[in-house]
């Protein structure tokens, strides 16, 4: 008897895992392995696939200065985003952490509102803030300090003011997760020793802080590097990412074993970002601030 | 000034910064002006009427909320079986095991989408409703095993056992005991995944076969002409919907929680 219930212990967590697990295996580990084969296929002139093994698409995608150019571009814009919202998201996400019980309750709610607004709607927004004919504009104009509305738009600096606006909560709430979790007496005992409020900060609280600094971090480079709806919202027609390229050779060019090889160098690069994380904070950091609704 | 009022005025202006365009857009929605900008010449729904009548917008709506809802019970159903496994057992690999299950959100989402089009492409599975559903289902699911995790960690098993030493059948304390004490997490769950999948647009450009259109995809083609009074009206209703879906179903949850005395 008790063998039996034993055996149903350790088979029990593989039945609930098998749906789970067969739709990752099915729908993400194959589809990842079949671009890394088709990545060596090549497209021919008549638009067929060559099965082979072909080193043309990772020859055209590692040593195009044009795919290089890009590439280097998206991550410098994706660390200046990740920067701007840690220096942005740190302060308000400590005020948040500090703030009396009830007023911490509607912060957070605030806080949490952004992710239930549309991703796109969201972007856009930017347009009738900063268009030609958008709200700052007509401020300037009206108030007579500009003659004429400036083109603020569809720059780089759009596109990155687009990013942060969109990843600033993902960085407030980890870096409040982990405030939360710090005890708040080590800050009145340094204080007590004779610290001043920012030493003791400096000292204790922000290096306590650092893994959700971190979590928030990975999360607001690889989702900004990943991006592919803000530069063709609120960029210029120079300004591609990464992600368009990709877009451009799958579905305009219908170069698919080129659009792979694209795919799995932007793949490449981020999972190098995600392992060294993973090896220095670890993956729960991320999942506890799904821990807060 | 001292060092809190700075802090203090810092998040004000964080807060103003992330809610004043959407704002704007609330705004604008009711602009009476033919042109979707300032200045607001007065205040006037027939934006919102025009949506109504608006075959594309309409039709796109019915597309969302069908994947959003396919997508939510899916995702839902099998993640919560994985949460179960990974809260309620102790075995071998359950560390890589719940790696895993979060793999697909941090593979960028160009790339999951890519991988999937080609290889269903090469199976000759073409651009299709079906290939969209399985596409929102891979990508929600690590959200509804986090969330679903998260949540389940405070539900211990002495009911159940309890149920079961009464002399229950594990079939009974599941559907009397163990799914009604879920339920929550099983309802915040759904939720996050029908408001990622009625969300998306970077994955559902690549899967959505040509003619069909999600409410993003339709506002997003929208915009390539120039931002119009509509698209503000649509964002308005956007937002009401997931915005207030959430929070309505948040003060649901809490009704039945504390209904039930937990």
């Amino acid at each position: 008897m008790a063998s039996t219930v034993e055996a149903r212990e350790t088979r029990q967590p593989w039945i609930l895992l098998s749906p789970a697990l067969t739709a990752i295996v099915l729908l993400l580990i194959i589809p990842l392995a079949f671009i890394v084969v088709y990545s060596f296929w090549l497209r021919t002139a008549a638009g067929s696939e060559q099965v082979g093994f072909y080193l043309d698409n990772w020859k055209e995608a590692l040593t195009d200065s044009f795919y290089r150019d890009i590439l280097l571009s998206t991550l410098r814009i994706a660390l200046i985003t990740t920067i701007a919202c840690a220096l942005l998201g740190y302060p308000c996400a400590y005020f948040i952490a500090r703030s009396k019980s009830g007023n911490k309750t509607l912060l957070l709610l605030m806080l949490i509102l952004p992710f239930w607004i549309s991703y796109i709607i969201r972007t856009m927004s930017w347009i009738n803030i900063l268009g030609v004919s958008g709200a700052l504009n007509t401020l300037l104009v009206n108030s007579g300090l500009l003659a004429e509305p400036l083109q603020l738009l569809y720059n780089e600096p759009s596109v990155i003011l687009g990013l942060v606006h969109f990843l600033l909560p993902f960085m407030v709430l980890n870096v409040y997760v982990s405030l939360e979790g710090i005890d708040e007496s080590l800050e009145s005992a340094a204080r007590s020793l004779g610290c001043t409020s920012w030493q003791s900060f400096l000292e204790v609280t922000l290096p306590l802080s650092l893994p959700g600094l971190a979590a928030g971090g990975l999360l607001c480079f690889v989702l900004a590097a990943g991006t592919y709806i803000t530069p063709l919202v609120l960029g210029g027609a120079r300004d591609a990412m990464f992600a368009n390229l990709v877009y451009e050779a799958i579905i305009v060019q219908l170069n698919w074993p080129l659009g792979s090889a694209l795919s799995l160098m932007l793949l490449f690069v981020l999972g190098l970002v995600v392992t060294v994380y993973n090896r220095f904070v670890g993956m729960g950091q991320i999942a506890k601030s799904f821990g807060q609704e | 000034m001292n060092g809190w009022s700075f802090i203090r005025l810092h998040a004000i202006l964080i807060y103003l910064f992330m809610f004043l365009p959407v704002g704007v857009v609330v705004l604008l929605s009711f602009n009476d002006s033919q042109f979707g900008s300032f200045p607001m010449t007065g205040v006037s729904l027939r934006w919102f009427v025009e949506l109504w009548n608006n075959d594309a917008i309409v039709r796109a709506f019915k597309v969302s909320f069908l994947l959003g809802g396919l997508t939510a019970m899916i995702s839902t159903t099998i993640g919560v079986l994985a949460s179960l496994a990974l809260v309620r057992y102790e075995f071998p690999g359950k560390q890589f095991m719940s790696t895993l299950l979060i793999a697909p959100i941090l593979v960028p989402e160009v790339v999951l989408a890519v991988a999937l089009l080609l290889f269903l492409r090469f199976l000759n599975v073409p651009k299709s409703f079906p290939l969209l559903l399985l596409g929102h289902v891979i990508f929600t699911m690590p959200f509804v095993v986090l969330v679903v995790q998260a949540r389940l960690v405070g539900i211990t098993r002495n009911v159940e056992e309890a149920a079961l030493s009464l002399g229950a059948s594990p079939i009974q304390t599941f559907f009397t005991i163990t799914l009604p004490l879920l339920a929550p997490a099983i309802f915040a769950g759904a939720l996050f995944a029908f408001t990622i999948s009625f969300d998306d647009i970077t994955g559902t450009l690549f899967w959505k076969p040509g003619g069909v259109e999600t409410v993003p995809t339709q506002i997003f083609a929208m915009l390539r002409n120039s931002i119009s009074p509509e698209i503000n009206a649509l964002g308005t209703v956007m937002i009401v919907l997931t915005v207030g879906l959430p929070l309505f179903g948040a003060a649901l949850a809490r009704t039945i929680s504390s209904r039930r005395g937990a």
